[in-house]
């Protein structure tokens, strides 16, 4: 049986974890938040612009701006893998990880080659182990996630594509479903897909410079636009993840550190007992 | 008519602006043009420059690094990457981006940095205009 002090101990360690693991959860609900009123005051930006973009494209062909339509015979796709910068997170890392290297191994199987861009620590040590080729950038951290992190990325992206490195782009990143559950999603950065205008007629306007210069000045804009959006519910989805995790770990301590009570109460009890016994059984003998 | 417009300067990290404004001028790739009550609807990629408004006759200034402008009805949105009232420039950190960006520019490195020191310098002298003229 473990001695009295050894149970002491862990009942100590215990607590001291449960502390950690309470604060950790605090801080992540106060960051979750954050990144919560981020994404709120994203939404009229991304709104609006998507309109634009609806408005723009229903003026004219597909073909007319070389980040729209499909390419035929793709040779090359980027995966653009967007996750935290820290871990102690549940299965929220691992899950986006997975994800992006089962995308990557479907786009291989088709025969093309695939590199990989980061945003966020985790995924790219992830990558870097798994020894697939990796795009070079000048920083891949999310802290703090500000719309350059995007913007960095949708340029290097753009710029591939362009010039003909990359024949596709896609994003992985965490879908905030809601506080409790967060999935990894897939979404198509480039070449965009097409954006229906729903029957809408675009009312007549004017464009200054034309429409077509201008969609050009705006099509790279809207897939930073898309990648921030994708980060920030990747941030939101992080956070909303660790405290779950950190939720867990606090009930944990709590039934581990009943269990070592019980231990402890169990073992102070038969110490005693051996003790009373012993007194008992000499105050016997010396009767005798 | 209502003689007012409502002005939203929209950034992705915040709403910067959203107003009744009497008239807006904002910089246009092919120059400044001015909105007033019922002007057509339009759509105009904007450049590096200051935005001027007026609110009950008061000139008011901010600073709007690229974007678009939509002019619809009485509505004028702007969807800048960055923006600022002159009130909330950062002088200082203005008067540093564009003395980082002359030593730049006077190193002649190569050609893609010199681009992006000019664009650099042209956005902090503008905003340091912004801020001196409001």
């Amino acid at each position: 049986m473990a001695s009295l002090k050894n149970v002491r101990t862990k009942i100590i360690g215990v607590k001291k974890t449960k502390q950690i693991t309470k604060a950790m959860n605090m801080v992540a609900s106060a960051k979750l938040r954050g990144a919560q009123s981020r994404m709120e005051r994203f939404r009229p930006y991304s709104c609006k612009f998507q309109e634009m973009i609806l408005d723009l494209s229903g003026k004219m062909e597909d073909s007319v701006h070389p980040l729209l339509g499909e390419r035929e015979n793709p040779r090359s796709c980027g995966i653009i893998l967007a996750t935290s910068d820290r871990g102690l997170c549940g299965g929220f890392n691992t899950a986006l990880i997975s994800a992006a290297l089962k995308l990557a191994g479907e786009k291989e199987a088709e025969g093309l080659r695939v590199r990989f861009y980061h945003a966020g620590r985790k995924g790219r040590d992830a990558i870097k182990k798994s020894g697939k080729p990796q795009g070079e950038l000048e920083r891949f951290t999310l802290d703090p996630l500000d719309f350059q992190v995007a913007g960095n990325l949708g340029k290097a992206v753009v710029e591939e594509y362009l010039s003909g490195d990359l024949d596709q782009v896609y994003l992985v990143h965490g879908e905030f479903v809601s506080l409790s559950r967060q999935k990894p999603a897939v979404r198509t950065i480039l070449p965009l897909p097409a954006v229906d205008a729903g029957g809408k007629e675009p009312g007549e306007r004017l464009y200054e410079p034309d429409p077509a210069s201008l969609l050009a000045s705006i099509l790279p804009h809207h897939i930073k636009v898309l990648i921030y959006q994708g980060l920030l519910e990747t941030s939101a989805g992080e956070h909303a993840a660790r405290m779950a995790a950190m939720d867990n770990a606090t009930r944990n301590c709590d039934e581990i550190s009943a269990a070592l009570n019980l231990l402890y109460n169990k073992t102070r009890q038969s110490a005693i007992t051996t003790d009373l016994i012993d007194i008992v059984s000499g105050a016997e003998a010396l009767k005798g | 008519m209502d003689k007012t417009l409502q002005l939203d300067i929209v950034t992705p990290d915040k709403l910067v602006l959203s107003e009744r404004v009497e008239y807006v001028s904002v910089c246009g790739v092919e120059g400044y043009f001015g909105v007033l009550p019922g002007h057509v609807p339009m759509l105009a990629s904007l450049d590096v420059g200051k935005l001027v408004y007026t609110v009950n006759g008061k000139r008011q200034k901010a600073f709007v690094s690229g974007g678009v402008a939509d002019v619809a009805g009485d509505k004028v949105i702007i969807l800048a990457e960055s923006a600022e009232l002159a009130d909330n420039i950062d002088l200082a950190r203005a008067m540093a981006a564009k003395r980082r960006a002359e030593e730049r520019l006077a190193s002649q490195a190569d050609k893609v940095n010199m681009e992006r020191a000019r664009i650099a310098l042209r956005r902090a002298m503008t905003r340091v205009q912004a801020h001196d003229e409001r």
